[in-house]
């Protein structure tokens, strides 16, 4: 092995070893607080993919976070950090319901799209507030999306108990045809919730793979996250491009939040606390690379870790909230890459030192 | 209701709402001035929250009335510990601030739940606490006529410390050399490593301290206003100390006057019923308006300067 590792392959074994890191943490969490860990993991695994209902759930919890990780990854490449990822979602989820719930005489090749695309435009125009900010005048996005998703929070909350109902905490459930709700994929998933969702969520990924790898828009919004002020000279428009990646970043974390209107729950109700769609979506994100098959991969290991969780509490006793202390220690291995590349370069290194003193 | 009666109650509960914003906005404070953005508050408040209840449950026997005081700085050494997974993260292993204040807010709920259930029989949330920050008549100054009956009676102590603790981080950053210091490695850290300022050091330093007055926000938060640990406790509250540290321009002074104004707007949503004319107020504005108001600031006033300039920024020493 050289020294000087190929980039895209040192940033797959980093996320490896992030997991890896991550569960070993865990399960030394769980041996401290006197539980054991193999039982604990076997219950997870049992959980997310022991059958073809499980392995349903695990797909259906990773279809909102593959949106938000999309989402995340797009405003990130064009040099954008979108933690607003919660409140878009948020408002997607709210404005799909509300679509639906507002025009229940549809048609559903009419009323599905349409509220799919009220879902995009909701997360859109909340991002695309940001994105404005930013480009006319220039403030951080990262403050800016943070008290958006507050602002967020509680107007969805309003508009569900005083606009769409009369004081009540939950929407009515939405007509069926503004479904996702797909019997074909419950039929082949043993009747687990899993949605058509997925098939949208996977068909996203590679569409904003095409979008940035393949066409002028795409290349552009590369340039402008890489060096603002060169593709400036190159005659691109910065602002133009902050706020395309703001709005396509918005549509898709729009759409994260439709995902669990139209297929997981079909409704939306109050919520005290953000519901951390976007938080969890950025993790997928930056666990996957950005790019978009990273991003189905993490997925769908974030998605196997919050559905086997669920069966941790039962199954041996650990508290499904180790599965978030988890995802939260996987991140910072990621985040602090550093620490694996440096150990990485080393060994090697070491490997040889040794190998000389020898000889 | 009179007028300064109405006045008392205003004042009473904007300033209960206030103190854990204040005190967790100079933690924002102090960790930036340093160089280090910390949008990890919000978890630092939960664990500070957490750690200050189980600790007051746990020990109330013991010290009886004296439970809250000890129980908050218990609180504030854990928030130091806690902490250090951000300056450790950021300052030597080169992680993005924002991921990594990320990694505190995620870690921090689920953290403090799975504690919560091994040390309370597996319940998601705690009991309620027996001794807690009552609201308190300050000797002297509420005998004072009118004013006093407004501003010093039956009102919370604690927002009156953290008033002093801001004064004082105020004297700290700017009369002391170690302030200088930490602001100077914030700004140029290259030009304060060169003349011979420890800036890993500096930025440690920020960063514990926000450690340590973020968790105190969260315990006088969970042990004045909840009154117990769950899921619920610490919503938001990081974040609006976060604004609040914008909002005043990253100086303890400007962090505490915006923070007693979001508490009173937050408080306003609580006690805004009984008020003439705020009754008239839809309750969504009042909650909205912390944040928007941030939003309007940032976009009005203040120009990109008024962050420390190297506010973010890793610094990679040179060998």
């Amino acid at each position: 092995m050289t020294n000087s590792m190929n980039g895209k392959l040192k940033g797959v074994i980093v996320a490896l070893l992030s997991v890896i890191l991550g569960l070993v943490m865990g399960a030394v969490i769980m041996l401290v607080s006197g539980h054991d860990p193999i039982a604990g993991y076997s219950a997870m695994i049992q959980g997310s993919f022991g059958d073809l209902s499980y392995f349903g759930e695990t797909l259906r919890q990773s279809t909102p976070l593959i949106l938000t990780a999309l989402a995340f990854a797009v405003a990130s490449t064009a040099g954008f950090f979108n933690i607003g990822i919660e409140g878009q979602s948020l408002l997607g989820w709210l404005g799909a319901v509300w679509c639906a719930l507002a025009f229940p005489d549809l048609p559903k090749f009419i009323l599905l799209p349409a509220c799919l695309i009220v879902g995009a435009l909701f997360g859109a125009f909340w991002a695309g507030i940001a994105g404005m900010l930013k480009a006319f005048f220039n403030t951080s996005e990262v403050i800016i999306t943070i008290m958006l998703n507050y602002i967020a929070l509680y107007l969805s909350n309003f508009v569900i108990r005083d606009i769409i109902t009369d004081g009540k905490d939950a929407t009515p459930i939405i007509p069926d045809a503004a479904s996702l709700r797909s019997p074909g994929l419950e039929q082949l998933t043993d009747y687990s919730r899993l949605h058509y969702g997925i098939i949208i969520a996977v068909l996203m990924c590679v569409i904003v793979w095409i979008l940035m790898q393949k066409t002028t828009t795409g290349y552009e919004l590369r340039a402008v996250g890489m060096n603002p002020f060169a593709s400036q000279y190159a005659g691109m428009s910065t602002k133009r491009n902050i706020i395309l990646a703001m709005v396509i970043s918005g549509a898709l974390a729009g759409l994260g939040g439709t995902m669990e209107g139209l297929g997981t729950f079909k409704n939306i109700f109050t919520q005290n606390s953000l519901p951390g769609l976007g938080f969890n979506g950025m993790a997928v994100s930056l666990l996957g690379g950005g790019n978009p098959f990273g991003i189905i991969a993490a997925g769908v290991l974030f998605g196997a870790l919050k559905t086997g969780g669920l069966l941790m509490p039962t199954e041996a006793g650990v508290p499904e909230e180790l599965v978030d202390i988890v995802i939260a220690l996987i991140i910072f291995f990621v985040g602090a890459s550093y620490l694996i590349t440096y150990l990485l370069d080393k060994l090697p290194a070491k490997k040889n030192a040794l190998k000389e003193g020898g000889e | 209701m009179n007028l300064v009666s109405t006045l008392s109650t205003v004042f009473s509960s904007a300033l209960l709402f206030a103190a854990p914003l204040i005190f967790t906005a100079l933690g924002g404070t102090f960790s930036e001035r340093s160089g280090i953005v910390n949008v990890g508050l919000e978890g630092i408040m939960t664990i500070g929250a957490f750690s200050a209840i189980a600790f007051n449950l746990t020990f109330a026997d013991t010290f009886q009335s004296a439970t809250p005081w000890i129980a908050m700085l218990f609180a504030g050494i854990v928030g130091i510990v806690f902490a250090l997974f951000h300056a450790v993260a950021t300052v030597n292993l080169r992680a993005n601030h924002i991921v990594s204040g990320t990694v505190l807010n995620l870690m921090a709920p689920a953290l403090a739940i799975f504690l919560t259930k091994m040390m309370f029989d597996g319940k998601g949330q705690t009991a309620i606490i027996n001794f807690n920050f009552a609201k308190v008549d300050i000797p002297f100054l509420s005998s004072i006529p009118v004013v006093g009956e407004i501003l010093f009676k039956r009102t919370s102590l604690l927002a009156y410390i953290a008033i002093i603790v801001a004064i004082i981080s105020w004297v700290v950053l700017y009369k002391t050399k170690f302030g200088l210091r930490l602001r100077s490695v914030g700004e140029h850290p290259l030009a304060a490593d060169t003349l011979g300022i420890n800036v890993y050091k500096m930025r440690y330093a920020g960063v514990l301290l926000s450690g340590f007055l973020g968790a105190i926000g969260g315990a006088v938060m969970a042990q004045s206003i909840t009154l117990n640990f769950a899921h619920s406790t610490i919503s938001g509250q990081g974040f609006m100390a976060l604004a609040a540290m914008i909002f005043g321009k990253w100086n303890p002074l400007g962090a505490m006057g915006a923070a007693i104004f979001f508490g009173f707007a937050q408080s306003l949503s609580v006690i805004g019923n009984y008020i003439p004319f705020i009754q008239d107020v839809p309750s969504i504005y009042l909650k909205v308006a912390p944040y928007a108001l941030t939003i309007i600031v940032l976009v009005g006033f203040i120009g990109k300067s008024e962050a420390p300039a190297a506010d973010g920024e890793t610094y990679i020493k040179a060998k």
